[in-house]
């Protein structure tokens, strides 16, 4: 009954530009907003946040990063896992090496490091397109792996071979290391994913954000009009890596603690990305906010059905899990290639009509 | 050399201005096949200018030659008095060549609204840090060049459905988009590849008046290739008639019609 | 001869013989994007389920033990018998048509005239899905594979090369039957293609989807028919990997060492799947032998990718294929 357009007039090109143009939405937003700051880190607890809501946060960064790459560019990459790593391991060499600087800071300068080497995958995008460019990111992912598995320079020749994040705090309150509380990490986590989210947000909606889908939509036609096919793409490169290895470094530093690359960054990691991506909706913010929760609820929700109540072995749970989500993957695929975000539209369109059908 | 810059003035009264591109015996080949063989013509300022002929008979490589997506394997382009050197399509949308295509080529995933502002695209300057804060130079530039996106939205009466995806438009809308599109880069030549292809009469009409107006209120310069003879010789000021990749006549519709030449080429084997 | 040449010589023929391992999984992956412009992600998964499914039906597991045991309480395992080789793989064939049919059925049907990369995405969902099918059905240890093929270093080829180079050369007897089994299979596909009638259908519908339809071939024949082939090819490489290193998820990671051999030899034709995996087979093994000691070792991880990746933006369509011309 609320949720209307009509009688929310825009005066303004910047009123009609804005991220939520109406106010019912406006308010949604504000009240998620005070929840997740405002309720949430006095209730949360160690399952909660480490089962649920840090990967949820971590996973959403990195989805929006491969959604503005895949979903607003474009570019189908399958190098996430390699990405993140990049990211997750510039922060280890930063906080071992500057110790006295702040763990924020590390982050940030994270993810530059890890988008100058995303543009530097990015550039044979230029000449090649299509799954010939995604099975060439597939490069990225292999190499940066083994880059970071076989140079003991990159963990600091310790002798497992593993990266261990060092205690760092953030106003006198730990926020790596073993004595961080669940609302610290949940906190942290929150903070740069709604920065991440803003940013992509402006971004998309904006020049950039629309050199990018014209490359997407029709590449050549873009290039006629006078997008340099170049440069945008190397820009979404650069952003998309840049928040992927925002949530590398925090994977690593605020949710592992030690981290093995082959395990925590594998293939299977730029899977699971690109499967939140789809299943949230490609071109769409919320969508990866959806993807992310979905694919990260299922194991959880999976595991707590099949093994702890049916009592079922864990590893044929997994394997349950892997035929649901691809099977899940083909379903969107077919059914809505734009993901959970177009349902949450059309609900919505539906809804703002109600109780008139038309 | 008087015409060449001073212009003419056309029938219906209208001042047409000094040559504002001209193509110099261009040939076009594609491996051993020859394209468009020693072409010459000129485009003045303000004035419609169509390209006609047959199938194949290599108006589309014109229209891309024009439009820098072809470099000819021969001969000059001159825009503006200086000789256009090799170049990539983006450069050639910055010196003010805009066009549209014969199969709509449109930004389906987008709004109309957003498919316009692309039109605008290469007069955006700001950064990206003051686009990720959406703040400063961003957020002034979006709200200048809407204004400007809108002005062509009213003139082209497509208001209504500023917010629709495009892939859900008709045909007849989705062209008037793409000329929205081009027309937003406010071009100084503007290229249309058969604006009238496809379309029924009604939309035809639609067409045909945007192109004139678009003509007497922005003095936009327009060279267009179109099948549809009656169209053509209705809209232009001058029209270039190619056949099997050559010129066979040029000048103004009056003279064109009764050229034999044309006449045996192309309306000799026209069926329609 | 110098030692050091020999030994490259035995690391070339040996990176020939992984090269064709290779060329096999590619060779799937060339038939269903020729006849249907998918590039099928899940190659490698269906070698992995023709494996599995093959191991178990040899050995007379039942299927789903694992899930109807968890589900019911029962204790169920085997039906006790074991099949010989042939039935075996006869009905593990089988089993491949009816993923095929399946495949089509739910799957491409639903994806006509989708984006080429929204079908590849399709794919990796269908990877997933079948990985996790054959783990349930089949359950997901490691199993030993065995038709009966010869293993183990060859004799002959040591004792002859010795006595020709004074140098013993190690190859594995397993490689030269895959060498033979993959040249049988190529000749048999291009008879296949160039003689039967569902060939030329087939070499229609890869020339050109519309005009085919048009004179009257099914599409979804078409379809299911080159799946099932690509099955069988699978089958063909489940076994060979199969029995090489066992019957496990890794060997669905093979699929990805095809795709730098199907972007080095395009994606439309044979020869250049077989051309690829050889160049692949060989470069990484001799990367691997004469730069690999120096940076740690393991370039086989990554080495085929990074070649794949640096001649393709010199040659965008690879050795093979044909040039692409963009127009407007």
């Amino acid at each position: 009954m609320f949720y209307r357009e009509a009688g929310d007039f825009k005066t303004s090109y910047r009123q009609d530009s804005q991220t939520f143009p109406i106010r019912f939405d406006r308010w949604r937003f504000y009240a998620v907003l005070a929840l997740a700051f405002g309720v949430i880190p006095f209730v949360i607890n160690d399952y909660w946040a480490n089962s649920v809501f840090v990967p949820f946060l971590i996973y959403a960064i990195a989805a929006i990063g491969l959604n503005i790459l895949t979903g607003y560019a474009g570019q189908v990459s399958l190098g996430t896992g390699g990405f993140m790593a990049v990211g997750a391991y510039a922060c280890y060499k930063l906080m071992t090496s500057f110790p006295e600087v702040s763990i924020l800071i590390h982050v940030l300068l994270a993810g530059g490091v890890t988008a100058a080497v995303g543009v530097l995958f990015g550039l044979p995008s230029l000449r090649i397109k299509g799954f010939y460019l995604a099975v060439a990111t597939l490069a990225a992912q292999f190499f940066l792996v083994w880059l970071f598995n076989k140079v003991p320079w990159f963990y600091n020749f310790s002798a497992s071979g593993q990266i261990t994040a060092p205690d760092r705090t953030v106003l006198g309150y730990f926020v790596t290391g073993a004595q961080t509380s669940a609302t610290a990490k949940y906190l942290v986590c929150l903070v740069f994913l709604v920065l991440v989210a803003l940013i992509a947000r402006n971004l998309t909606r904006g020049t950039v954000g629309r050199k990018w889908m014209a490359i997407r939509d029709m590449d050549i036609a873009a290039e006629i009009i006078g997008v340099n096919p170049l440069t945008t793409k190397l820009t979404a490169f650069a952003v998309s890596s840049f928040f992927i290895g925002i949530a590398g470094a925090l994977f690593f530093a605020v949710y592992l603690g030690a981290a093995e690359v082959g395990e925590a960054f594998g293939i299977q990691k730029s899977f699971l990305i690109l499967f939140m991506v789809i299943i949230g909706g490609l071109g769409s913010i919320f969508g990866s906010f959806a993807g992310a929760a979905f694919l990260v609820l299922l194991p959880v929700l999976l595991k707590n059905l099949l093994v702890g109540t049916l009592g079922w072995p864990t590893d044929l749970a997994a394997h349950i899990e892997l035929m649901i989500v691809g099977g899940l993957i083909v379903v969107f695929l077919i059914a809505e290639p734009h993901g959970l975000a177009q349902l949450w539209r059309l609900a919505k369109e539906k809804l703002r009509l109600w109780p008139f059908p038309h | 050399m008087n015409a060449m810059t001073e212009g003419y003035v056309t029938p219906d009264g209208r001042q047409i201005g000094p040559v504002l591109m001209e193509m110099k015996n261009i040939t076009l080949r594609f491996g051993g096949v020859v394209a468009i063989k020693d072409i010459s013509f000129d485009i003045r300022e303000g004035e419609i200018r169509a390209i006609i002929g047959p199938n194949g008979a290599g108006k589309s490589s014109m229209l891309n030659v024009i439009s820098g997506f072809y470099v000819p394997s021969e001969g000059e382009v001159w825009f503006r008095g200086q000789k256009r050197g090799p170049m990539k399509p983006y450069e050639v949308a910055r010196l003010g060549i805009a066009r549209t295509f014969q199969n709509i080529a449109l930004f389906d995933g987008m709004s109309v609204l957003d498919n316009i502002m692309t039109g605008r695209l290469t007069m955006m300057k700001s950064g990206l840090l003051s686009q990720a804060l959406w703040f400063g130079s961003a957020e002034r530039e979006e709200n200048e060049n809407r204004a400007k996106v809108e002005k062509i939205i009213d003139f082209l009466e497509i208001q209504n459905i500023r917010k629709t995806p495009v892939g859900r438009l008709p045909y007849g809308l989705k062209k008037r988009v793409e000329l929205a599109r081009a027309l937003a880069a406010e071009p100084k030549i503007l290229l249309l590849d058969e604006p009238m292809a496809g379309m029924n009469v009604e939309e035809k009409e639609d067409m045909c008046r945007f192109i004139l107006d678009v003509n007497d209120e922005f003095g936009t310069t327009i060279a267009l290739i179109e099948h549809d003879m009656g169209v053509v010789m209705d809209l232009s000021d001058r029209v270039v008639v190619m056949d099997y990749g050559k010129k066979i006549g040029d000048g103004t519709p009056d003279e064109v019609r009764n050229n034999p030449d044309v006449i045996n080429a192309y309306l000799g084997v026209a069926h329609e | 001869m110098p030692e050091q040449l020999l030994y490259a010589m035995e690391v070339t023929l040996n990176g020939l013989m992984a090269g064709v391992m290779y060329s096999l999984v590619a060779l799937g992956f060339v038939l269903i994007f020729k006849a249907s412009g998918i590039f099928n992600y899940a190659q490698g998964v269906l070698a992995l389920f023709a494996a599995l499914t093959l191991v178990g039906l040899q050995n007379g597991q039942i299927p789903f033990a694992h899930l109807i045991n968890a589900a019911l309480g029962t204790n169920l395992h085997s039906f006790g018998w074991k099949l010989p080789v042939l039935v075996a793989i006869a009905l593990t064939a089988l089993v491949m048509v009816g993923l095929a049919i399946l495949i089509e059925k739910l799957v491409l049907k639903h994806l006509v005239n989708q984006a080429p990369i929204i079908l590849f995405m399709a794919t990796i969902g269908l990877a997933y899905f079948l990985e996790g099918l054959g783990d349930v059905m089949w359950g997901a240890d490691i199993k030993k594979l065995d038709v009966g093929l010869p293993q183990g270093i060859s004799e002959t080829v040591e004792s002859v090369t010795d006595s020709i180079f004074g140098y013993g050369f190690f190859i594995d007897n397993l490689d030269i039957v895959a060498t033979v089994v993959a040249v049988l299979l190529v000749a048999s596909l291009t008879i296949f293609s160039q003689y039967s009638k569902q060939g030329r259908a087939l070499r229609a519908v890869a020339d050109d989807h519309q005009a085919a339809l048009s004179v009257g071939i099914s599409l979804r024949f078409i379809w299911v028919l080159v799946w099932s082939i690509a099955g069988f090819v699978a089958l063909v490489a489940g076994i060979m990997w199969g029995t090489k290193s066992g019957v496990q998820f890794s060997l669905s990671l093979i699929a990805l060492k095809a795709l730098p051999v199907l972007m080095l030899g395009g994606f439309t034709s044979i020869p250049g799947a077989i051309v690829g995996g050889l160049i692949i087979g060989v470069g990484e093994k001799l990367f691997e032998f004469s730069v690999g000691p120096m940076i740690g070792g393991a370039t086989e991880n990554w080495f085929a990718y990074m070649l794949a990746l640096i001649f393709l933006v010199f040659r965008p369509q690879g050795l093979f294929g044909e040039k692409i011309i963009e127009r407007v």
